[in-house]
C-alpha cells in the first residue's frame, strides 16, 4: 500500500553522467527492470529507498491497529485470520526492508528514521479501532485501497520491489476479501451489527479516499517517478477506481456512503464524491491525527524494550564464532 | 448459541480434551499478545507462528471435545466462566519480558513434545491424528524457544539475569504439568493417554540439556503450585477470559 512517499520530490541530480542517464531511461521506457547493482541515477535510488521503506514502516505500524482485537476477536476462526493477517503484514514489512536494502541501505537506519520521526508510514494507521466492525473495515477498505496502489507496483521498474508486490499482492487481495466478508456477515446479522459496520463505515470512508494522497492539481511531485515507471497512475485516477468498485460493494450489502454529495454519473460512468477535507489529511500526516503519538510510541517502545534481546543474540553469536576460531 | 455460560459433562475424555485444548488456547492468547511489541521483526513472525499453532490444536481438540459433549467449539472457548476452565497454571500467567514468555515456551513444549508423541499412539484414533499434528508443531516450538533461551542465559549479563529470573518466577509452575487426578488415570488405563509420569525423565533430559547450554542453573525443589485443573486459577485467568471473550458477552447470540 502507501504510496504516498511519492508525492515528495527530490532534488534533481546533477553531475550524472548524461550517457548513463540516458541509457537509463532508455530501459525503463523498453520495460526492461533495473536490478540491484545496475548503474541507476541517484535521485531514482533516494526515491526508491524513501517509497520502498515508507510502505515497509507502514506495514509495520500497520499491524498495530488490527492487533488491538487479536485478543478480542469473536470466534477462533476470526482470531485465527485475524493473526495470521497481521502475521502476513509482519512479513511483509520484512521482505519490503529486504528490497529496501538492496539499495545500499540498512533495515537498522530504516527503523531508526521510523522511530526519529524522519520517515513516515502511510497516515491511515493514525486512526483508531474501535470496534470488531473495524477490523472488517481496514481488511476491506484499507486493504482494497492498497491494492489499488500496489498492483501497478508489480511492474515498476525496480525488480526488487516489483517482485516484493508480487506476492503482497496476492495476499493483500485474500485480506481484502476477508475484511468485507467480515463486514458482510455484520450487514446481515443483528441490528447492533449493522448499525456497528455502518459506523465503521463511516469513519474509514474519508481517511482510505486520502490514502491516494493529494489531488493530481496539488501533487505537481509525481512527474518524474512517473518517467521512471515507478509510479503508473495518478493520485486521483486511482482514487477514482477504488471509489468505482467500492461504491457497488457497500450498496450491496446495504450500507451507505457517508457522502451526501455522492452520485453516479452517467455519462463516464464514475461515482463522483464530495469534497475531501484535505485539511485533515495535512494535519494527520504532520502528527495530529488520534492516534500518531500512540503508534509511534509503541513502536519505540517495542523497540527500546527489546534492545536487551537483541544484544543477547548479538552477544551470544559473538561468543559461538570465537569459540568455533578457537577450535 | 446460549446467552449464559455452558455447563459441561465432564467425562474423562472430555475433561482430558478440555485440559489440553485450554492450554493450548490460553498459551495461544498470551502469544499473541506480543503481536506489535516483539523485539525484532522475524521474532514477531515466529511467536504469531506459534500462537496460531497453539490456537489451531485449541480448535481441534475444542471441536472434538464439543462432538461428545455437545457444544461447538466457540461455546467453549467463549462461554465458559474461568472456573469452568481446565488449564495448567503456567500458560495463564501475564507473559512478563522475552525471557520469562521464551521459558514458559520451553518449559511447556518440553513436557508436549514428548506428550504429543506418545499420544500419537492413543487409543483414541482422533485424538491420535490430533497428536500427530500438534507433535510436528510443538518439537518446532521447542526448538525455537530452547535457542532463544540458550542466547538470552549465554548472552549479556542483562540477558543472563532476566533468564535467572523467569527461572525463578516459573518453576514453581512445572509441577502441574506431571499432575494425573482419578479421570486422568482412566484414560491412562484405557491406553487414550500416556501417563505423565512416563514423561518426566524426556522433560528432566531436555531441561538439563537447555539450562546447561545456557548457563543457568536448574532451581532446586520446590513447592508446586496447582489447581489449575480443577478450576482454581490465578487472579490473572479472569481478566485474559474477559478480553477474550468480550464481544460473545456484550452480544450473547449474535453470529460473527
Amino acid at each position: 500500500m502507501y504510496t504516498q512517499a511519492l508525492n515528495t520530490k527530490d532534488a534533481p541530480d546533477t553531475a550524472e553522467p548524461e550517457a548513463h542517464a540516458a541509457r537509463f531511461q532508455e530501459r525503463i521506457d523498453t520495460e526492461e527492470r533495473i536490478e540491484a547493482n545496475d548503474w541507476m541515477p541517484e535521485a531514482y535510488r533516494r526515491t526508491l529507498i524513501r517509497q520502498i521503506s515508507q510502505h515497509a514502516h507502514s506495514e509495520i505500524v500497520g499491524m498495530l491497529p488490527e492487533g488491538n482485537w487479536i485478543t478480542r476477536a469473536p470466534s477462533l476462526r476470526r482470531k485465527a485470520a485475524l493473526l495470521a493477517k497481521v502475521q502476513d503484514e509482519g512479513g511483509h514489512g520484512l521482505y519490503l526492508y529486504a528490497a529496501a536494502e538492496t539499495l545500499g541501505v540498512s533495515r537498522e537506519e530504516l527503523v531508526d528514521q521510523l522511530l526519529a520521526q524522519k520517515a513516515r508510514y502511510s497516515s491511515i494507521f493514525n486512526y483508531p479501532t474501535l470496534t470488531w466492525a473495524d477490523i472488517g473495515a481496514i481488511g476491506w477498505l484499507v486493504d482494497g485501497a492498497a491494492i489499488m496502489n500496489q498492483i501497478p507496483l508489480c511492474r515498476c521498474s525496480y525488480g526488487p520491489y516489483a517482485r516484493a508486490m508480487i506476492r503482497i499482492c496476492k495476499e493483500e487481495s485474500f485480506h481484502q476479501r476477508q475484511g468485507y466478508e467480515i463486514m458482510v456477515t455484520l450487514a446481515r446479522g443483528t441490528p447492533e451489527q449493522k448499525e456497528m459496520a455502518q459506523d465503521a463505515l463511516n469513519r474509514w470512508w474519508a481517511p482510505c479516499l486520502m490514502m491516494f494522497g493529494p489531488p493530481d492539481t496539488e501533487s505537481q511531485h509525481s512527474d518524474t517517478s512517473m518517467a521512471w515507471k515507478i509510479k503508473r497512475f495518478t493520485n486521483d485516477s486511482l482514487r477514482q477506481k477504488f471509489i468505482d468498485a467500492t461504491v457497488p460493494q457497500a450498496h450491496h450489502i446495504g450500507l451507505a456512503i457517508p457522502d451526501p454529495a455522492l452520485r453516479l454519473d452517467e455519462a463516464s460512468g464514475h461515482w463522483l464524491t464530495g469534497p475531501i477535507d484535505w485539511e485533515e489529511f495535512r494535519r494527520v500526516l504532520a502528527g495530529g491525527g488520534p492516534c500518531n503519538r500512540e503508534r509511534l510510541a509503541a513502536r519505540r517502545r517495542a523497540h527500546e524494550t527489546g534492545a536487551w534481546v537483541r544484544e543477547a543474540a548479538m552477544a551470544h553469536a559473538a561468543k559461538q564464532s570465537a569459540q568455533k576460531q578457537a577450535a | 448459541m446460549p446467552t449464559t455460560s455452558i455447563t459441561l459433562d465432564e467425562t474423562p475424555l472430555v475433561l482430558h480434551l478440555l485440559r489440553r485444548a485450554d492450554d493450548a488456547l490460553i498459551l495461544g492468547h498470551r502469544l499473541s499478545e506480543w503481536t506489535g511489541h516483539a523485539p525484532t521483526l522475524e521474532e514477531e513472525l515466529a511467536l504469531a507462528n506459534m500462537a496460531l499453532d497453539l490456537i489451531g490444536q485449541a480448535r481441534l481438540l475444542y471441536a472434538y471435545a464439543g462432538s461428545l459433549a455437545g457444544h461447538d467449539e466457540d461455546q467453549l472457548a467463549y462461554l465458559r466462566d474461568a472456573r469452568a476452565w481446565r488449564n495448567c497454571l503456567l500458560v495463564e500467567l501475564p507473559n512478563g519480558d522475552f525471557a520469562q514468555t521464551i521459558l514458559r515456551i520451553v518449559l511447556f513444549s518440553a513436557f508436549m513434545d514428548p506428550c504429543w508423541q506418545a499420544t500419537t499412539r492413543s487409543a483414541d484414533p482422533t485424538l491420535a491424528a490430533i497428536a500427530a499434528k500438534a507433535e510436528k508443531e510443538v518439537a518446532y516450538h521447542l526448538r525455537h524457544s530452547a535457542e532463544w533461551l540458550i542466547r538470552l542465559g549465554d548472552g549479556t549479563e542483562e540477558s543472563h539475569r532476566r533468564a535467572e529470573a523467569a527461572l525463578d518466577a516459573l518453576w514453581p509452575y512445572s509441577g502441574e504439568l506431571f499432575e494425573a487426578d482419578a479421570a486422568d488415570q482412566a484414560m491412562i488405563d484405557a491406553g487414550i493417554a500416556p501417563d505423565p509420569a512416563t514423561l518426566r525423565g524426556t522433560w528432566d533430559a531436555t531441561l538439563a540439556d537447555v539450562l546447561a547450554r545456557a548457563t543457568l542453573a536448574r532451581p532446586g525443589d520446590t513447592w508446586m503450585q496447582t489447581g489449575g485443573r480443577t478450576g482454581r486459577h490465578t487472579e490473572h485467568l479472569g481478566y485474559l477470559l474477559a478480553d477474550l471473550q468480550y464481544l460473545q458477552r456484550a452480544y450473547p447470540g449474535a453470529t460473527w
